[in-house]
């Protein structure tokens, strides 16, 4: 389980720092304009062209691995950068009441668009001191069982609940084993199975396998257009079938992990559109269009009386996989 | 998750075909067996109670009774919906697996009686790609559960898998959820669900249906973990402890109701399903 990959030729990446070059000269430009530089704002047109065309190249051409990398990206939102910029007055909640408190997973109430919710979502930090705490965003049992906490109390006011999803996967250690991490990840895909409440789950960054299933049984499930959502890493996956760690690219391909793809299997619901070049690059405008799309899921949900929503859930799930039946 | 959790650490312990009139080496003690002693005693060795892998047709055998069917829904099989390609095409996997073991998959669904109980009896065959979920045991899994449901009987999964099955991608991710959700229909309608976990039960079968049952039992010495071995190892930079992830540890480590020797696990079944239903 690669926790950082380091690109050596990575054009999208080379791609990528123009573009956060070219952002940083535009925002720059931008200010000199209002500050009263009229005559710089050809400039500026021009400069925004080009970030344009070069963002959109870049998507067109992006590969499933480049994805990877994006979805890994260490600009990119978290799950706290959501929060704090979808919802307000958010009021975070500690511990399993067992062992601990995970900190690769953030759970609390907040309000969304006024109205109280649930949020709940795996954190992997932003420097390395606070990657170290939050575990690069990997779970113990632990977390998970603070999850079900948070959503059994959401179960209990009726609020619904929103899950962001962003983790290499569950933690691969002694503890994590030692503590029951497989009936962990199993309770809490079963208990969202059941859960009276709506639950909304983004795929913001990285899904990985079992660990962010636990987050993913959900009446809708989103995903930004750069993140990805396996069974395992590509680089878990080369090691394994293709033995060999450098077809992580090929293996990225194979395993269509991408929104995209996942929407045609029909795993995902909606794919949330990103800003040109990707989240890093605009956060601002990821918040907005997350949030409208958050809230006009909310909205389709809100007549549909809790246990038809629970139904439909359930066969919604019924309904995943593909098999041939003579 | 996965494969990776028994193809690298866990060594040699084989379902072995076993034809009449052979000699085999017990893994354990390394004693020869002769085949048909080894069957009559449940693919266990004599000398030191090491328990061979069993396939699903033998293990169907070794729990009923009364057979009413192998399998309730022969008819499902496989699809290589990403034409997915390794070292192997998916698509030859799974024939060269079909021919192997004939069967379609890697779980069968069996119905009949425990002693006197009837029971639907879920048995996945690690022979089939690793016993690994693809969206075929994701899918006889919840009908198996339906038809459990539908007629008021114990359902019962006897457990052997190296995790998800990778070509298949994220849906065999999804049969987590899929098979979760059958298990909460089950306690919904007051059914016992006892899950048995054998060797190996690893990744995405461990953290599914595998360890939600009601009551949870495994074979002596069982693999039984998500995280595979090498994986943990590589992660932690250490190695890990004689015994670790074995059903004796995670009994210990209380994470399983018991540890039941193949001899007694007929008998034990029928006992809780007497405690608990009717
Ligand atoms: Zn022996």
């Amino acid at each position: 389980m690669a926790i950082e990959t380091e690109n050596k030729q990575n054009t999208t990446i080379d791609i990528d720092t123009e573009l956060q070059h070219l952002t940083s000269k535009i925002d720059f430009l931008r200010e000199q304009v209002k500050k009263g530089e009229k005559e710089r704002i050809h400039e500026l047109v021009a400069l925004r062209r080009k970030f344009k065309e070069l963002a959109r190249k870049k998507q067109q051409e992006m590969s499933a691995w480049e994805k990877v990398q994006l979805a890994r990206h260490p600009k990119r939102p978290h799950t706290i950068d959501y929060i704090q910029n979808i919802f307000t007055d958010f009021v975070e909640l500690h511990g399993d009441r067992r062992f601990g408190d995970d900190k690769a997973i953030i759970a609390g109430f907040a309000f969304f668009e006024g109205k109280p919710v649930a949020v709940i979502g795996h954190e992997k930090g932003r420097d390395t001191k606070e990657k170290i705490e939050r575990n690069f965003g990997m779970p113990h049992p632990e977390g998970y069982r603070k999850a079900m906490r948070v959503m059994k109390l959401a179960e209990k006011f009726k609020r619904p609940i929103f899950t962001f999803i962003d983790t290499p996967g569950a933690f691969p250690g002694v503890g994590a084993e030692e503590r029951g991490q497989s009936e962990a990840i199993a309770e809490s895909i079963m208990m969202m199975g059941s859960l009276k409440t709506k639950i909304i789950a983004t795929v913001i960054g990285e899904g990985g396998s079992g660990g962010a299933l636990a987050l993913g049984v959900a009446d809708r499930i989103l995903m930004l257009e750069n993140a990805i959502y396996s069974v395992i890493s590509p680089e878990g996956c080369a090691a394994i079938l293709y033995k060999s760690q450098e077809k992580a690219p090929v293996a990225a391909e194979n395993l269509k992990i991408t929104a995209e793809h996942l929407k045609e299997l029909g795993v995902i619901d909606l794919v949330v559109k990103e800003p040109l070049g990707g989240a890093h690059l605009q956060p601002k405008k990821m918040y907005r269009h997350l949030k409208r799309a958050l809230k006009m899921e909310l909205r389709c949900m809100e007549d549909i009386p809790i246990d038809e929503l629970v139904k439909r859930r359930q066969e919604k799930f019924y309904k995943m996989g593909q098999f041939l039946e003579k | 998750m996965g494969l990776k959790n028994f193809l690298s650490k866990l060594k040699g312990k084989k379902t072995i075909k076993v034809e009449k009139g052979e000699w085999i080496k017990c893994e354990k003690c390394k004693n020869l067996v002769y085949s048909e002693d080894l069957l009559k005693n449940l693919k266990i060795c004599p000398h030191c109670g090491y328990h061979f892998r069993m396939s699903a047709p033998e293990r169907i055998d070794s729990l009923l009774d009364d057979i009413k069917s192998y399998d309730l829904f022969p008819s499902l099989k496989p699809k290589d919906v990403l034409k997915f390609k390794d070292t192997k095409r998916y698509k030859d996997r799974i024939k060269e697996a079909q021919t192997k073991t004939g069967l379609n998959d890697a779980i069968m669904i069996a119905h009949g009686n425990i002693v006197t109980s009837e029971v639907v009896l879920a048995v996945m065959d690690f022979r089939f790609m690793g016993g690994s979920m693809g969206s075929v045991v994701g899918e006889k899994f919840v009908r198996g559960v339906e038809f459990a449901i539908k007629n008021k009987l114990p359902f019962i999964a006897v457990t052997a898998s190296g995790g998800a099955r990778m070509q298949e991608s994220i849906l065999s991710l999804m049969q987590m959820a899929k098979t979760s959700i059958a298990v909460g229909k089950l306690n919904e309608n007051g059914l016992l669900y006892i899950s048995v976990l054998t060797d190996p039960t690893m990744g995405g079968v461990s953290a599914s249906f595998a360890f939600l049952g009601d009551i949870i039992i495994a074979e002596p010495e069982s693999l039984i973990g998500f995280a595979g071995p090498r994986v943990i190892e590589q992660t932690i930079r250490q190695q890990l402890p004689e015994g670790f992830q074995r059903a004796e540890f995670l009994l210990e480590k209380g994470q399983i109701d018991m540890v039941v020797d193949r001899k007694n696990l007929k008998k034990t079944l029928h006992t809780l399903i007497k405690q608990t239903q009717g």
